[in-house]
């Protein structure tokens, strides 16, 4: 049972019951912003644009953080690879799971990209994610989670966010916040879109230590093909590949660290910071990952391969207009 | 003092990096604290976050409030026009536990040093530390002005977990860990003070351009405070300037 430290009342009493808890399952919103001065990395969704979808299907428009006064994202559960399987207790809710994932509701498979109803004993199973690494289930009006500097992110490191500061355990009790606000938005449904479709490179922009290594080194880096390793998860993601050696050494003094920010270490074997990297390193960074691609990034796991691209930051900026305004019409398109 | 050189890089269109180089030292590390405080004062619309290092300034931005271009025209501005004057900070006291379970690396560390338990004692709590920057892990406090007596590489092979609280050496810095996390360097005591604590208000307690004194305390003492869930160290205003050689 999680004790409910840090967990508001929930009014209704409904809450879904963990009866198995999946790989790794979190309850993200879009992170904890600005705090890295703290030494706090923002966790959050690895793939923000499906969190915003599973948001949006339910109903869960972002509203203004009481702290901050920043617009946060409700928090959604993020599935790695093998999902939970929940219980309905104490009431209706609506749900709804983006990604590329195999649900089923009291055994019966259902539709990914859909808001459903359930109702008080339904078996809600995430039972494996197809695709990808990462499904998302949001559930209307949210989850009751007591934000901590205006996010309920979990960071498993630092016992904060989500419940009780770590991943989903069997026999957790997960109270749900105001379920019946998105009763009236079941059977809504929206276009499969899954990041992991998209194949082109990865797009970086080359720095801020591009300078320690050897213009053969930056072509290395460019050209070859990459492959995730099994070292991967929510803090980082190993590559393996040829190695990059800096003339310069594998030691700076210690520099900030953004998500995206690839890192290449002693052994030559780039690392890219994740959403709960630490928020410094003293490696040498020879590119950071543009925005638009970070979701997609999200959904890569140990296995996958890539390639990156450079481009300047003022391409990169235009690409995450896009971005935005294909999201605002993926939410025009829900409306109707 | 004078403007260090400084370039500002792009961190794809996430960041930008206002960077003074490959460089440890007190008054570089004073200006960025100052372009820290400068930055956040200026109230920049669309600056999301403000990570200061060692040597450099991370300033996260969205680009749809603000485009790089014109961000960095504006840093541009405040680094070049940026005057560091004296500044309070504050000093705090932490006590530690040196040496047995509590610093397991306490003993091979002082016979490297070849130094008596008393001696390293006394070498690591003289100095008034400047606290360079947080960073890593939450409240995780990088500290300057080690004895260069006790300058010492780090392990060769990092420990995938060390104790909350451990206060550590790893080459000319010393530091002071909050929660558990790996670390190479060598482990000479722990604390009861957890810097960073999540339902605290504030959540951290000592910050970059603070103050840092160690006391030696003995296990009974440790527990003591360990046990006091109101306890939190002591603390008072100092003159930047005044604590560091």
């Amino acid at each position: 049972m999680s004790t409910a430290m840090g967990v508001p009342e929930s009014g209704a009493g409904v809450a879904f019951m963990v009866e198995a808890p999946g790989m790794m399952t979190t309850l993200q919103d879009a992170g904890r912003l600005g705090q890295g001065h703290l030494g706090l990395p923002p966790s959050g969704a690895l793939d923000g644009m499906s969190l915003g979808q599973a948001n949006a299907l339910v109903g869960n428009a972002p509203k203004p953080d009481t702290q901050t006064g920043q617009p946060q994202e409700f928090g959604a559960l993020e599935i790695t690879l093998l999902g939970p399987r929940l219980r309905l207790s104490g009431g209706r809710c609506v749900v709804a799971v983006t990604g590329d994932a195999e649900v089923l509701v009291n055994g019966q498979r259902v539709e990914t990209f859909r808001a459903l109803a359930l109702e008080a004993g339904d078996e809600l199973h995430v039972r494996r994610v197809i695709s990808g690494a990462r499904a998302y289930l949001a559930v209307g009006g949210g989850f009751a989670s007591t934000p901590f500097l205006g996010s309920v992110s979990t960071l498993v490191r630092a016992g904060v966010g989500g419940f009780d500061g770590r991943a989903l355990e069997a026999g957790d009790r997960l109270p749900l916040s105001d379920p019946a606000a998105g009763i009236d938005h079941a059977g809504r449904a929206g276009e499969r879109h899954l990041p992991q479709r998209e194949k082109r490179p990865v797009r970086v922009v080359l720095g801020p230590q591009s300078g320690a290594f050897s213009h053969a080194g930056i072509t290395r880096f460019l050209t070859a093909e990459w492959t995730i390793s099994t070292l991967a998860d929510r803090m980082g993601y190993r590559l393996q590949g040829p190695e990059l050696k800096s003339p310069a050494g594998h030691n700076i003094v210690s520099d900030a660290l953004l998500t995206g920010s690839v890192q290449i270490p002693g052994d030559g074997r780039p690392i890219i910071a994740m959403h709960d990297r630490g928020t410094t390193g003293g490696y040498p960074k020879i590119a950071t990952v543009i925005r638009a691609d970070l979701a997609r990034l999200g959904q890569m796991k140990p296995g996958d391969r890539l390639r990156f691209e450079a481009i300047d930051p003022a391409h990169a900026e235009t690409l995450w207009r896009g971005r935005q305004r294909a999201f605002r019409r993926y939410l025009a398109g829900l409306a109707t | 003092m004078m403007t260090p050189t400084y370039h500002i890089a792009p961190l794809a269109d996430q960041g930008v990096l206002i960077d003074c180089g490959e460089t440890i030292d007190i008054e570089v590390n004073r200006w960025i604290e100052a372009a820290a405080l400068a930055v956040r004062a200026a109230g920049i619309a669309g600056v999301i976050g403000i990570v200061p290092t060692y040597r450099s300034l991370a300033i996260e931005y969205d680009s749809a409030t603000i485009t790089q271009h014109e961000l960095i025209a504006r840093l541009d501005a405040l680094a070049a026009t940026l005057s560091v004057g004296q500044r309070r900070s504050r000093r705090w006291r932490i006590p530690v536990v040196y040496g047995g379970e509590f610093g397991i690396d306490f003993d091979d560390f002082r016979r490297r040093h070849e130094l008596s338990r008393d001696e390293l004692i006394a070498r690591h709590t003289a100095p008034d530390y400047r606290v360079f920057m947080i960073g890593f892990m939450p409240g995780f406090a990088y500290l300057g002005g080690l004895d260069q007596r006790l300058h010492t590489p780090r392990r060769d092979s990092p420990r995938t977990r060390t104790p909350a609280g451990s206060i550590s050496v790893g080459g000319q810095q010393t530091a002071f860990a909050s929660v558990e996390a790996p670390s190479g360097w060598h482990l000479l005591g722990r604390t009861p003070v957890r810097n960073f604590v999540a339902g605290r208000t504030p959540p951290i307690l000592v910050e970059a351009g603070d103050c840092v004194r160690f006391d030696a305390i003995d296990g009974a003492r440790f527990e003591t405070l360990q046990q006091d869930r109101d306890w939190l160290p002591d603390w008072e205003w100092i003159e930047s300037g005044e604590a560091i050689p």
